[in-house]
């Protein structure tokens, strides 16, 4: 065999096996997704919206959930967005390459990477135990920690795409900095700082293991976010763990109704943000 | 801003003398009125005294010493880093945006030190009017782009704000081009369009003086036609200088050209002198092509 | 307008503001200045609160075990002795099988997006690939426990136990659980799940490092005559490796900080087995388990394991950077 025959052999070889992890990949991704839709679907009905969630054994929905984690999310949006955003502005417009600059944007990428259950811990020692009982205001912190560092960094990255002639152009006209950064360079990143909110709204609508020591559960309704509150990621974990089958059901559909979120908000986000600022 | 304990310009007079007895050795001086090759124009407009400027440790312009008549078009000219745009910069003090960046000497308006300290720069701002080598349009609407300058030092009533917008534009000479779509976003419109706009919204804050920092050499040659028509127009009205690496486009629109070298003011006199007969080699040198 | 007069070219006004300051401009800028320095103060803060939490929770435990609490094999609640090395290592091994599987099949999916598909597959492959990263990683968990699992009971581990268990030294990995074994619970699913789970995530990151390689380097090596899998490897993979590591250490910082896809199916067996298919247990597994029940000096326990753990991802992020950092500097250098 000669070196010209052998090199292409080898290059048969491994090009098939890239085809094939592909299609190894593709398939188990497809089963889980077409598995999550068949079970999700099949326990989607209409008194999931109208219900609460149930004693073990019998029917009944996701209302309660539904809502907890909608105000949790919320409110954990309106916690973390403003201070991503800020600290953000501070890297982009005050910080830049100083000490101080750098060693947030090194915290940043810690707390970005850091487990979500070690921030369910922390907000635990803060919270809970100091309060001395589980609430919906845990739940939101600790997922506001996570909303954090994302939004900050979607900012900065944002709000440094900004030509500097552009701060520079409103500077000349006599504005002080704090309104060029406001009148004018965030409306150039609107587009991208909305999507990194959006990011943060998807990533933390599927986050469990924060909320597992700090929100809990709660069976039945409850808007006090004083009080345990239920929520969608932690009611998926406690029914798919059980063994009834009423609960199982509802943890598939409460499976996919927030994959179905997760995924249209990541669409979205994707819409949003002009081509050329994507790389 | 300045953190060396250089004495402050604000208190040291200026000595034209001391000036040229300092570092007119060797040059010859054709013309009684030029002092080391910078003719002296009386009553300028803007008059800069041993201006020198620092990046960090880097010196970026040396002892400057001219005066720009009111209500003229300056131009400046030099090749790539002789410090012409660190000059026009040094003006309005938008350096004053970067740390490390400072400069020293006397930028005077109306008798006032631009470079003094206790200025305050945002006013100073709004009197010096700014545009810049690319157009820089606000992401909003055409008239919001206008108004955006206005609403900073003035409020106006909302038909007060409208026939200023209009007459900003007018003097833009993007008038008729806009006139029917002021709620489109000024991102939209040409590269020539979008410059006129900027000038329009200099000109919206009715500053005194309007810097142009290589305003057409981002513009194909239509749209920097009409740059310069409406540059020759607003002299009328408002002291310009303009910075620009386009000889010929200096000889067209100015009325007198500096020409710069290595961050020094090498020569300044009316433009048809320093484009038929400069005093100093290096002009001649640079205007022939020889270099640069 | 204000005309010149001749008088002021030898004097000077020190201080003269055109019109009136305006104090809302100074004010504000102060204000928007050290309100955005504040927040970013209540970042680093972020950090030194939960690190400050960390240690504080955990040093009862390393108080009372020493050393040994990392080492320690028990975990007795009844006789409150606790020890971390099953969790630990459960978490280790889990990441390790994540990444000795995620690797390879996300390396090929790069490629396969970059190299080879056609025009028209390569954006909907690339997004659907970016999309599947995003997907909650309790989906995962819930898969491999109903229906991963039970697949791998059935079809996988019979095999795997007939084939490489009879295996000197590495046969003890795959020999048959002795308890539990028809539910396919166990320590190599969860690092199969986990493997399913990184690959969006590490493909997604090695497209885009392969897509930053220059057009003409790659042409340029086509032109020699090279093949595809030699343009792969001796032009794309150097000139991005420390980006493709970079990629898989975050990956690997996912996989053994990952909670939800774990505890599903890892069965949570506080005893360390000898074979990958025994039951086993990982920090964050543990830490979800157990963290509301717990008091005292359980509670202890599990915060000191929060803290290693935590250091080890820490680390690994650390590692990643600097991979990333390095790639950065070459490119910055190649550039000019």
């Amino acid at each position: 065999m000669n070196l010209y025959t052998r090199r292409k052999l080898i290059n048969t070889f491994n090009m098939t096996a890239a085809v094939l992890t592909t299609v190894v990949g593709v398939m188990l991704l497809s089963w889980i997704l077409i598995v999550l839709i068949m079970k999700g679907v099949g326990a989607i009905n209409w008194t999931i919206f109208t219900e609460m969630t149930p004693p073990p054994g019998s029917a009944g929905g996701l209302a309660n959930a539904l809502v907890g984690s909608l105000m949790i999310t919320m409110v954990a949006v309106v916690i973390g967005t403003p201070i991503g955003i800020m600290a953000g502005t501070y890297l982009a417009e005050y910080g830049k390459q100083s000490v101080f600059a750098e060693v947030v944007r090194t915290i940043n990428d810690i707390l970005l990477s850091a487990p979500s259950i070690i921030i369910g811990v922390f907000v635990y020692a803060l919270m809970v135990k100091p309060m001395g009982h589980f609430s919906g205001w845990a739940g939101a912190v600790a997922l506001a920690i996570i909303v954090i560092p994302v939004v900050l960094r979607t900012t900065e990255n944002m709000l440094s795409l900004v030509p500097t002639q552009m701060r520079e152009a409103a500077a000349a006209l006599g504005a002080p900095k704090w309104m060029v950064i406001s009148s004018v360079v965030y409306k150039a990143a609107i587009a991208g700082m909305v999507t990194g909110v959006l990011l943060a709204v998807a990533r933390i609508t599927g986050e469990t293991a924060p909320l597992l020591f700090t929100a809990l559960n709660n069976q039945f309704w409850s808007t006090d976010m004083n009080d345990s509150m239920a929520n969608l990621p932690v009611v998926i974990f406690q029914f798919a763990m059980s063994p009834y089958d009423d609960w199982r059901e509802l943890a598939w559909a409460a499976a996919l109704l927030i994959t179905t979120l997760v995924l249209v908000m990541n669409i979205l986000a994707r819409v949003l943000l002009p081509e050329n600022k994507t790389r | 801003m300045s953190t060396m304990a250089e004495p402050q310009s604000g208190k040291v007079s200026f000595n034209m003398a001391a000036a040229v007895t300092k570092k007119s050795s060797g040059t010859e001086q054709s013309m009684a009125q030029k002092v080391n090759g910078v003719r002296h124009v009386p009553n300028g407009k803007l008059i800069l005294r041993d201006v020198n400027f620092f990046y960090g440790n880097f010196q970026g312009l040396h002892d400057i010493n001219v005066s720009f008549p009111e209500r003229q078009v300056t131009a400046m000219i030099g090749p790539s880093g002789c410090g012409k745009s660190t000059l026009l910069r040094a003006i309005n003090r938008i350096y004053d945006l970067y740390p490390g960046q400072r400069a020293e000497g006397e930028i005077v308006m109306d008798g006032h030190n631009m470079l003094d300290k206790a200025m305050d720069v945002n006013q100073l701002r709004a009197k010096i009017g700014m545009v810049f080598q690319k157009p820089t349009p606000f992401p909003m609407s055409i008239y919001d782009n206008i108004a955006f300058g206005v609403k900073l030092y003035e409020s106006l009533s909302k038909s007060d704000m409208n026939d200023r917008v209009e007459w900003a534009l007018r003097k833009g000479a993007i008038w008729d081009e806009v006139k029917d779509k002021l709620g489109q976003a000024g991102t939209a419109l040409s590269g020539g369009q979008q410059q006129r706009l900027c000038i329009a919204r200099s000109i919206a804050v009715k500053p005194e003086v309007i810097l142009f920092d290589e305003p057409t050499s981002a513009l194909d040659p239509l749209a920097t036609l009409k740059i310069e028509e409406l540059i020759h127009e607003l002299k009328s009205e408002f002291t310009v200088v303009i910075v620009t690496h386009n000889m010929q486009q200096a000889a067209r629109v100015s009325d007198y050209t500096a020409f710069m070298y290595m961050g020094k003011m090498v020569e300044y006199d009316h433009t048809n002198v320093i484009f038929t007969m400069p005093d100093k080699k290096e002009t001649e040198d640079y205007i022939t092509g020889r270099f640069g | 307008m204000s005309s010149t007069n001749t008088g002021v070219l030898n004097e000077v006004k020190s201080v003269a503001p055109i019109n009136r300051s305006k104090l809302s401009f100074v004010l504000g800028d102060v204000v928007f200045k050290f309100t955005a320095l504040f927040f970013a103060l209540v970042v680093l803060m972020l950090l030194i609160g939960i690190v400050a939490m960390l240690i504080q929770g955990s040093l009862p435990a390393f108080q009372a075990f020493g050393w040994g609490f990392i080492t320690g094999n028990d975990w007795d609640p009844v006789q409150d002795i606790y020890g971390a090395w099953p969790s630990l290592v459960g978490t280790l091994v889990a990441a390790l099988i994540a990444m000795l599987i995620g690797l390879p099949l996300s390396f090929g999916i790069a490629i396969f997006i970059t190299e080879m598909a056609p025009q028209w597959l390569k954006r909907p492959v690339g997004t659907a690939v970016e999309l599947l990263a995003a997907v909650p990683s309790i989906i995962y968990g819930m898969w491999g426990l109903f229906f991963f699992a039970p697949f791998f009971a059935a079809y996988i581990q019979p095999g795997l136990v007939a084939v490489l268990g009879p295996l000197p030294i590495f046969g003890v990995l795959f020999q048959m659980p002795t308890l539990g074994g028809s539910s396919g619970v166990s320590v190599l699913t969860a690092g199969i799940v986990l493997a399913i789970m990184v690959i969006p995530f590490m493909a997604s990151v090695m497209r885009d490092v392969f897509e930053i390689v220059p057009g003409s380097l790659r042409e340029s090596a086509y032109a020699m005559g090279a093949t595809t899998w030699e343009v792969v490897w001796n032009v794309v993979l150097p000139y991005t490796k420390t980006g493709v590591v970079g990629g898989v250490m975050l990956g690997l910082g996912r996989a053994l900080g990952e909670t939800m896809a774990v505890t599903f199916i890892i069965g949570n067996a506080s005893q360390l087995g000898s074979s990958l298919l025994d039951p086993g247990t990982t920090i964050a597994a543990k830490l979800a388990n157990e963290f509301n029940e717990a008091d005292g000096l359980q509670m202890d326990s599990l915060v000191a394991m929060g803290l290693i753990l935590f250091i080890i991802t820490f680390v690994v992020l650390m590692l990643s950077k600097l991979m990333l950092m390095r790639l950065a500097a070459s490119q910055e250098g190649s550039k000019t």
